[in-house]
């Protein structure tokens, strides 16, 4: 039937929709607000047809049910009626997945295609159990199923006695294990967060740094079959957190940021060995930092750990009121033509998709 | 797609010979047994199984699938206006389901067959319908989908500017045959004006007769025929204005008068037909409903139904007959008002004495066993639509006992609240959602508007406004199919104005001359 190429057409328009206002839904949040497992919501302002209409509340109309005058009308209460043969009004909410997602940010930002670091296997290994088998070493002999083939073979050829149930097993009736090896899929990419929380950053920082990791994400995903997410909020001390923490603290206090990076560091360290995995830290701040000396030691620390074993190394500077900005300059400053280290700064909502641009239009 | 089962069209025998002794008379029917996704592909084609290819239908179905499979709504029947009639009925429903469905097309087909304001609706649709989608196919065969779609898109923004109420209007267009050069619809040829020409050829303005020759000057002095040639040259001047008459047939108009390729006007008459063919539906859907329910209810109770399934039938029929605070449900209104109608008749509530009559002990036992209920409701569903249908017998009575009431947006409380329970109040409101099926009125008035070949289109306001956003974007469409500046007269926030878009931008003009109610 033609309804599969009037689909498919509509799907398309959704698309090239999507795509026409694609920098108006990377700078608001709306559509993050609504994003499920493996779809988000995209509200699609006018696929509508226009017509000459009456606004619906101008007009208000007639209803059934209970009330005196002054009471609310409650819009929710419909009936199960039968579907006519004119068509409800409704808004339009499709869902894409991220996968469709990420290909419309590719291709909108042109980013390149992520090489993986290295040759590492994209699958595990995985050994699993789950057969007999007449031959195999003694170590995975099967003590149960070789002692029932030994009774069904005494039962069988009449030698069984039941006052007497000696059971001999012979060769033949030995049952050994089997394994097999099955491939995972193995989660072998991670994007750990950093963040700080100290009382410069405001809401609408956070705010900036929720959409790009948001967009950050969909990329990845797109290019990694798993991917791993960790956060760290940090002022003058560093901990993790989990997502929802991550975008709601607000501590206040100094700033620390080498105490970020520590535990980015240990973290790394213990959960991902660095030869199979490909690893995005990203850090964002307002650019302010405690003293000169810390900074030095972030230096230090990117230069001996960081940079030599991450894919990429992204700082992201939201400008903030009360920050100077400094640590820019001093990263800047301190490692000049790095490859992996991705500086970028962030002075508003609308400079975001410029900014996720710089982050990942490097291929790494 | 499938025919019945042996069960159900043994039950499909029963209940047509049911609905025939009850005296329904209807077009053949068909049913088919679909899947739900079929039902779903079905009711997005607006109950064909194939029309012209474009999105929108694409929209509906994905809209209808995902209500589905959410379990938000389900399609139970579908039922098309054709001869013969072809009903769907989805499959896996229950049985008793699908026998109510079956009692409920009838009543559909019935109406489809017997209704006046359908008489005139294409009744072999079905085939029709294919045909325009390989019509529509073969022009984007040639001028490509982007284009085609485009129009399509245009054209049907402007769909609901047809005239619904001249239902014997000519509603199919030979357009090959009437193109742009036909001299029929030349505007500089036009019977008026092809006339004053003549004359003007013949006659001298003002000049009598004269048969003496030499009576001439003083029969015809010059001075007075001076004055008679200025009168006409003013009269001239002011151009006879085009149409003649506000034509509330907008798409007509353009396929006509707008510079259109050819093909272009065979899309818009293809609109415009399907527009044609929907139209009595959207005009008779209490009275439809209503009556199908009517009938599904007592077919279904009287003849059909087993002892068995008499809860789940009350449960789908409550279902169906649910009332919602925010809008009138048609199936409610439409079979309480034919029962009303009914026991009315059958008691002769009706006439001079039952208006006059102010006992009310009277009036609750008013019984004249005249038993005219059943011939009237036949009667109603032959000459009515929503409108008079409503307007006639709708009575307090029926409000009352219904709990109607009008609601209204507060904008204090940014909700709908219930605003009057007033029987006044909620007839008039129920009659203006009815008529023109709750669209805007909007006639072109002058297409040489400011003698400059722009389109004036009049809104007759009746007391609510146009969505301004909405009302913006469709004149962007009116302007690109006109391709002069487009003008609309219209009332915002409370204001008249003269709304006109010149392809680039808005202009707004207070208007102190509109035509304001009380035009025909």
């Amino acid at each position: 039937m033609g309804i599969r190429e009037d689909h498919n057409r509509f799907r398309d328009i959704v698309r090239g929709r999507i795509r026409q206002n694609f920098k108006k839904y990377i700078s608001h949040g709306e559509m993050i607000g609504k994003r499920e497992k493996d779809f988000v919501k995209i509200p699609i302002p006018s696929i509508d047809t226009p017509r000459f209409k009456y606004g619906p509340k101008q007009m208000g109309g007639v209803g059934q049910g209970q009330g005196q005058p002054g009471d609310g009308v409650d819009s929710d209460g419909e009936g199960a009626g039968k579907a006519g043969n004119s068509s409800g009004e409704h808004l339009l909410e499709v869902d894409i997945t991220f996968e469709e997602l990420a290909d419309i940010l590719g291709e909108e930002l042109q980013l390149p295609r992520i090489n993986p670091k290295g040759n590492r296997a994209v699958d595990s290994l995985v050994t699993k159990y789950t057969g007999r088998a007449p031959v195999g070493p003694e170590s995975l002999r099967h003590f149960k199923a070789s002692y029932k083939e030994a009774l069904k073979r005494h039962i069988s050829s009449g030698t069984y006695q039941a006052e007497n149930p000696i059971i001999v097993p012979i060769r033949r009736d030995f049952r050994y294990r089997t394994f097999r090896r099955t491939t995972k899929p193995h989660a072998n990419a991670v994007v750990i967060y950093m963040m700080d929380v100290s009382g410069s950053m405001g809401d609408e920082q956070k705010e900036i740094v929720r959409l790009e990791s948001f967009w950050i994400n969909t990329w990845l995903k797109r290019n990694y079959k798993g991917l791993d997410t960790r956060f760290i909020i940090h002022d003058a001390a560093a901990k993790e957190v989990d997502e929802k923490t991550f975008f709601s603290t607000s501590e206040s206090g100094g700033t620390l940021i080498s105490s970020a990076y520590k535990l980015c560091k240990k973290i790394i360290e213990q959960d991902y060995p660095l030869s199979d995995w490909n690893i995005y830290p990203f850090h964002f701040s307002d650019g302010d930092n405690w003293s000169g000396e810390d900074t030095r030691l972030c230096i230090k620390m990117l230069q001996e750990f960081f940079l030599p074993n991450v894919n990429m190394f992204g700082y992201g500077q939201v400008e903030s009121k009360y920050g100077s900005g400094q640590f820019l300059k001093d990263l800047e400053k301190g490692l000049p033509d790095e490859q992996k280290l991705t500086l970028s700064k962030i002075e508003s909502r609308d400079k975001i998709m410029q900014s996720i641009k710089e982050f990942l239009g490097k291929g790494r | 797609m499938a025919n019945l089962t042996a069960e159900l069209e043994k039950e499909r025998v029963r209940i047509e010979k049911a609905a025939r002794q009850c005296g329904l008379d209807f077009f053949e029917t068909i049913f088919e047994i679909v899947t739900y996704d079929q039902l779903n592909q079905i009711a997005s084609y607006g109950g064909f199984p194939v029309r012209y290819p474009h999105w929108r239908f694409g929209m509906e179905y994905e809209h209808l699938s995902k209500s589905y499979e959410y379990g938000l709504s389900k399609i139970y029947e579908l039922v098309i206006n054709n001869d013969p009639c072809y009903a769907y009925l989805m499959e896996g429903n229950e049985f008793v389901d699908q026998k109510l469905v079956m009692a409920h097309v009838f009543g559909h087909c019935d109406f489809f067959k017997n209704n006046q304001w359908f008489s005139p609706t294409h009744r072999k649709m079905m085939d029709e319908m294919a045909n325009h989608a390989t019509r529509i196919r073969r022009y984007i065969d040639r001028f490509g989908q982007e284009v085609v779609e485009e129009f399509i898109d245009k054209c049907l923004s402007l769909e609901n500017l047809i005239d619904r109420y001249s239902a014997y209007n000519h509603i199919k267009i030979q357009v090959p045959e009437i193109g742009l050069e036909d001299p029929k619809f030349d505007v500089e040829n036009s019977p008026q004006k092809s006339l004053s020409q003549t004359q003007l050829k013949e006659f001298i303005p003002g000049r009598l007769p004269v048969h003496r020759e030499y009576m001439e000057s003083f029969i015809n002095p010059p001075s007075l025929l001076k004055k008679a040639e200025e009168l006409q040259r003013s009269t001239q001047q002011t151009t006879p204005v085009f149409p003649a008459k506000p034509e509330k047939d907008i798409l007509q108009f353009l396929i006509y008068h707008a510079p259109l390729a050819p093909w272009q006007q065979d899309v818009m008459s293809i609109i415009r037909e399907e527009a044609y063919y929907f139209a009595p539906q959207g005009m008779t859907k209490i009275m439809n409903e209503g009556w199908a329910s009517y009938w599904h209810s007592k077919i279904m109770t009287e003849r059909i139904m087993s002892d068995a399934e008499i809860v789940d039938f009350a449960d789908r029929h409550s279902g169906t007959m649910a009332m919602s605070p925010t809008s009138f449900n048609p199936y409610k209104v439409g079979i309480e008002l034919f029962r009303d109608i009914e026991d009315r008749w059958n008691k002769g509530r009706f006439g001079k004495e039952w208006e006059e009559c102010d006992n009310l002990t009277t009036k609750q036992t008013w019984d004249q066993k005249l038993g005219r209920g059943r011939e009237k409701i036949f009667e109603v569903r032959r000459n009515y639509n929503d409108v008079t249908f409503i307007d006639e017998f709708l009575t307090e009575d029926f409000c009352v006992k219904n709990k109607m009431f009008v609601y209204k947006f507060n904008k204090r409380t940014q909700q709908f609240e219930v605003d009057t329970r007033d029987f006044p109040e909620i007839k008039k409101k129920f009659l203006f959602q009815l008529t023109n099926f709750g669209q805007p009125i909007i006639s072109v008035a002058d297409a040489n508007f400011n003698n400059r070949g722009e389109l004036l289109l009049t809104h007759l306001f009746e007391g609510v406004e146009m969505q301004p956003d909405y009302m913006n974007e469709t004149m962007k469409n009116l302007f690109s199919i006109w391709t002069r500046p487009v003008h609309m007269a219209t009332v915002l926030d409370g204001e008249k104005k003269l709304v006109g878009f010149d392809g680039k931008e808005f202009h707004q003009n207070p208007a102190s001359e509109l035509p304001v109610g009380g035009q025909s």
